[in-house]
């Protein structure tokens, strides 16, 4: 018997034992599973050019894509604003998938209402479901504002948000003068990334457009101030916090919007704070006002940045920036646009982050790397690599589009590094698959998903990406500006060494190669 | 009002229905009224908990709930290892389950096994216009062209599906036709389909009896030789390897295990379970259709167990014997007595430091009654619990078999009532799932997950039974709950901020 109270053995040991494996082995005969020989050929020939082909000539499959859906964006944008509840109007299952699926990232509470819609709803509408809904949340979680937005149920059905909002405020479900702003977010257009900007937008539309016909629109009187964006992002937590570091060093006058930083790294200290942080609804209405936004995301922020620019704002979008040349970029946007000097501790800070580079940069030089994600942040990693020397080879998104792929395949021509790279919009996970047994690559940048690739294909996995559910705390940390440039350097440097110690740990065999110095 | 200071089950009685009523006055008056009919404090001797249970969720008040697709895919169809099972609809349900519920398995995945990928029909707007079945006609092509080795395929239905009038079934059949008679199933689970996930369930059962039962030649022969102790696993998902370490104890009383529904299960198992001499159902809630329908058809009689702690599996072992020869009953005796050593070394080590602590679960459709014995047996106390999805069959069994006098029950329990009866409870742990971990380990309340094990397990057979009381002991006794107030502030206790 292998299991003892002395040393517990969990599924990580109990089931290699004996026992177990011979229990296992015997299971087989009920199984009816395939030849084993069968089995081995058709492994083979999914690693070949042939089976390739006709991988990418699927038209109607996806297979690990490495997208989500847009209310998930929705609810992430929303629980960036003080004490704001996300309502998700439709069925009551996704809400249970987006909280799982934040918390599960985070290791933190991640709070949000459906509104329960059923069969009866699916063929009345959910009128009644919005009306009962909205009062319940307004008295049992006592938010400040209701951030609304749809699954495809309600989006199928076609129930109209304003209407039903308009109805329940009527009916007092909450005072006529709460805010409630809504968003459309069907499943079945775009990703998470579209949700997160419907969502947005749907946000700074109450505040300044005269919150659905219910208050005079805003005037906007432009100061000096400027918005940030942050788009979504696994790392908003840290990010954000040295945005805001960075703004306050150069002594800009700021408003984050949608600034979750908080409401996603609360503290262990007693009290389950169910809201934190976030932008103020007097900001967001405020944030008019501003002389610019700008958004870290393009692909995040595509109708926002549209809307703000409507209204009179400059606006300006970044591509996730990473690294070096990427933070250069914003901070002296930043300076350009607020008429600040750079100070000197950032140029210190720069000079840090250079002087990091150039001590490892060996290491990476001509390295090549796959990588895989949401477009921004593609973009802004495949980047990084060029300026590290580094060969990013395939780049893919999911929900990546064909400006995407433009904008991508123009920064790798604008790089010797960037030759050999292929950029693929609107690919999967196993479609990467194919391209790591084909044309194989040193490392896999990517989210938790990507350990899949790094069993089947052997390509060492470094996980940068959204979600990450088998590593603890990453998102605490920045990934952005000179700070988080040195992170990323060194989450890829630690693997790449890692790597190198794996393959000369033989005794007597390879480790002449085993230094003691890197 | 801390149970520290309440020690009678009169003041219990009194303490905890104070609580309820005090919790009902945040709801609206109608919700209120309905929301009463969920909470209870249990009477000894009642023959249920006296809730209303499998009832539509309120909106807008956090329910825990999922919905009939996270039935059918997430948990019964799911862990079929030999079929793909494809997310049809948008991207995101499967997206979200993708992995996430640990149904181990052996098997060369993406080439004879598939349980965790993620196959979708990504359903994009022209797909809602237009209708998704020629897009599903290529789907089930491009599967059977770079998966040749899938021994079948699921169709999981997401809400737009029977929405827009898609006929899954009518492709369903042409593309088994075109396939030489391949088992293609389509399940009708949509997301907005009853109250919970356990529609899902009870659609899924149903999907396995037309489309896999209705399709089996009655009289067929299975592909092995049957024996007279032939049983089937029902009701095991094999999460982190449960009905691994259930198995093992069946065979070693002389049993033999011809099919495991759903966790390692293939199609062939499925098939051949109409062989079994007994149909044995851990998860009552999600398979006992199929189980009832196995007995009207088959003539097979099905009996529930419970593999959780010592106590219920010695019992468990000797009812399922019962059906069977003395060989067998014997064979029950002998796997009791191999264990028992084991079984004295876990209490001795991990009773002293559980004795007496309390605990409030909150979790699926079987868990919140067959979990209990195996706090009991560490000499822990459950002083309240509820079912997502459970209904009025599930509180009968959770009254008759398992909860104390005066235990609190709350049925379709919502973030607001959860976090206000532990906060006044003030238990030990709490164990629930993902949803409420961390809002309770905020409030500085040990927590397990009780859907997934918090990633450990098995928690099912003795072997379990030591990597539970393992577990429950590193979360009550993590020495980090004594330090979560700064030493200049005050003593911690459970607090919440919503609502306040």
């Amino acid at each position: 018997m292998p299991q003892s109270a002395e040393h517990v053995l969990d599924h990580v040991e109990l089931f290699r034992g004996p026992e177990y494996q011979q229990m296992l082995a015997k299971k087989k005969i009920f199984e009816n599973p395939r030849d084993p020989a069968e089995v081995e050929r058709i492994k083979e020939w999914t690693k070949t050019a042939e089976y390739r082909e006709k991988n990418f000539a699927r038209e109607a499959l996806a297979v690990n894509p490495a997208k989500a859906c847009q209310p998930l964006g929705a609810v992430f944008a929303s629980v960036g604003f003080e004490r704001t509840l996300p309502f998700v109007h439709g069925s009551q299952g996704c809400v249970a998938y987006y909280r799982s699926h934040l918390s599960r990232h985070f290791k933190e509470p991640s709070s949000c209402v459906s509104s329960s819609m059923t069969e009866d709803a699916a063929v009345f509408g959910g009128l009644n479901n919005m009306t009962d809904g909205l009062a319940n949340s307004y008295k049992m979680y006592k938010p400040k504002m209701i951030a609304v937005s749809t699954t495809c149920m309600a989006e199928v059905i076609g129930d109209d948000l304003n209407a039903f909002i308009k109805t329940s405020k009527e009916k007092g479900s909450v005072p006529a003068d709460f805010d409630v702003p809504f968003a459309h977010t069907p499943a079945f257009v775009g990703s998470h990334v579209t949700g997160y900007d419907n969502a947005l937008k749907g946000i700074l539309e109450h505040f300044w457009d005269g919150k659905a016909g219910t208050a005079p629109k805003l005037e906007r009187k432009p100061n000096g101030a400027i918005n940030i964006i942050g788009g979504f992002d696994g790392y908003t937590v840290g990010n954000l916090r040295e945005i805001k570091r960075i703004l306050e060093l150069m002594g800009i006058q700021h408003t984050v919007l949608a600034d979750n930083s908080e409401v996603f790294d609360t503290p262990t200290d007693g009290e389950f704070r169910m809201y934190d942080g976030g932008t103020t609804l007097k900001d967001a209405a405020n944030a008019i006002h501003a002389k610019a936004t700008i958004s870290m995301q393009q692909w995040c922020t595509e109708k926002t940045l549209s809307f703000a620019a409507e209204h009179g704002q400059d606006v300006l979008s970044f591509n996730y920036p990473v690294g070096l040349s990427a933070t250069d970029d914003f901070i002296v946007a930043l300076s350009r646009i607020s008429g600040k000097e750079i100070p000197e501790q950032l140029a210190r800070e720069r000079g840090r982050l250079v002087d990091a580079i150039a001590d490892s940069s060996a290491h990476v030089h001509g390295k090549k790397f796959a990588i895989y994600g949401d477009p921004d942040l593609c973009y802004g990693l495949a980047a990084f690599l060029l300026e590290l020397g580094a060969e990013p080879t395939h780049v893919l998104s999911t929900n990546g589009n064909k400006a995407w792929q433009e904008k991508m395949q123009a920064l790798l021509a604008s790089s010797p590094f960037g030759q050999g790279c292929q950029v693929y919009p609107g690919r999967d996970l196993w479609h990467m698959r194919s391209l790591l047994f084909t044309e194989p690559v040193d490392f896999l940048i990517g989210n938790t998903y990507g350990k899949y690739l790094e069993r089947d294909t052997a390509t060492p996995l470094i996980r940068i990406g959204f979600p990450i559910f088998d590593r603890h705390h990453h998102h605490r940390s920045p990934i952005w500006g000179y700070q988080g440039g040195l992170n990323v350097l060194v989450k890829i440097l630690d693997k790449i060494f890692d790597e190198i110690d794996n393959k000369t740990n033989i005794l007597g065999k390879t480790d002449y190669s085993f230094d003691i110095i890197r | 009002m801390s149970l520290a200071t309440t020690n009678s089950v009169a003041e219990i009685r009194a303490r905890n229905k104070e609580l309820i009523e005090e919790v009902l006055k945040v709801y609206p008056e109608k919700t209120a009224k309905r929301r009463a009919k969920h909470l209870n404090v249990h009477q000894a001797g009642k023959s249920d908990c006296g809730v209303k249970s499998n009832i539509k969720s309120i909106p807008g008040v956090m329910t825990i709930r999922g919905c009939a697709y996270a039935g059918s895919k997430g948990v019964v169809w799911g862990p079929i290892k030999d079929m793909v099972h494809i997310s049809h609809g948008p991207v995101g349900c499967g997206q979200y389950s993708w992995g996430s519920r640990r149904n181990y398995y052996v098997g060369t995945t993406g080439i004879d096994s598939f349980v965790t990928l993620q196959f979708t029909s990504d359903f994009q707007e022209k797909d809602i216009v237009f209708g998704g079945d020629k897009k599903l006609d290529k789907i089930l092509d491009e599967i059977q062209e770079l998966f040749p080795l899938n021994n079948g395929i699921t169709i999981q239905s997401e809400c737009p599906v029977g929405l827009i009038g898609d006929d899954i079934e009518a492709v369903s059949r042409a593309k088994s036709k075109e396939y030489g008679g391949k088992t293609i199933v389509p399940v009708r689970c949509e997301g907005f389909r009853g109250v919970s996930q356990s529609l899902g369930h009870h659609i899924a059962n149903d999907a396995v009896r037309d489309w896999i039962f209705g399709h089996i030649e009655a009289e067929g022969k299975p592909k092995f030789e049957p024996t007279p102790y032939d049983v089937a696993i029902i009701g095991d998902y094999n999460i982190g390897g449960d009905a691994w370490s259930s198995r093992i104890l069946l065979e070693e009383m002389g049993l033999r295990v011809i099919a495991q529904w759903s966790g390692d299960g293939s199609l062939a198992e499925l098939e051949a379970t109409p062989k079994a001499k007994l149909n044995i159902l851990h998860c009552y809630r999600s398979m006992n259709y199929i189980s009832r329908h196995m007995e009207e058809k088959f003539g097979i009689p099905w009996c529930e167990y419970n593999f959780f702690g010592p106590s219920k599996i010695a019992d468990s072992l000797r009812r399922i014997a019962g059906y069977f020869d003395d060989k067998i009953k014997e064979g029950a005796e002998r796997v009791i007595e191999k264990y028992q050593p084991l079984v004295d070394a876990v209490i001795a080590k991990y009773r002293p430091r559980l004795e007496g602590k309390t605990v409030m679960l909150y979790v699926g459709g079987l868990r919140p009654r067959h979990v209990i014995g195996a706090y009991e047996d560490l000499g822990m106390d459950v002083i309240g619990t509820g079912y997502e999805f459970g209904h009025n069959d599930d509180y009968q069994r959770t009254a008759q078999h398992y909860v104390k006098d005066s235990t609190l029950i709350y049925d379709d329990v919502n973030g607001y009532e959860f976090e206000r009866f532990v906060e006044k409870l003030q238990p030990d742990l709490v164990g629930s799932g993902i949803k409420e971990k961390y809002v309770f380990q905020k409030m500085s309340v040990p927590f397990r997950q009780m859907h997934s094990w918090d990633y450990s397990g098995p928690y099912h057979g003795y072997d379990g039974f030591a990597i539970f009381a393992r577990d429950m002991d590193m979360a009550v006794n993590s020495p980090i709950w004594k330090r979560t107030k700064a030493p200049w502030k005050e003593a911690p206790s459970a607090k919440l901020q919503a609502a306040e």
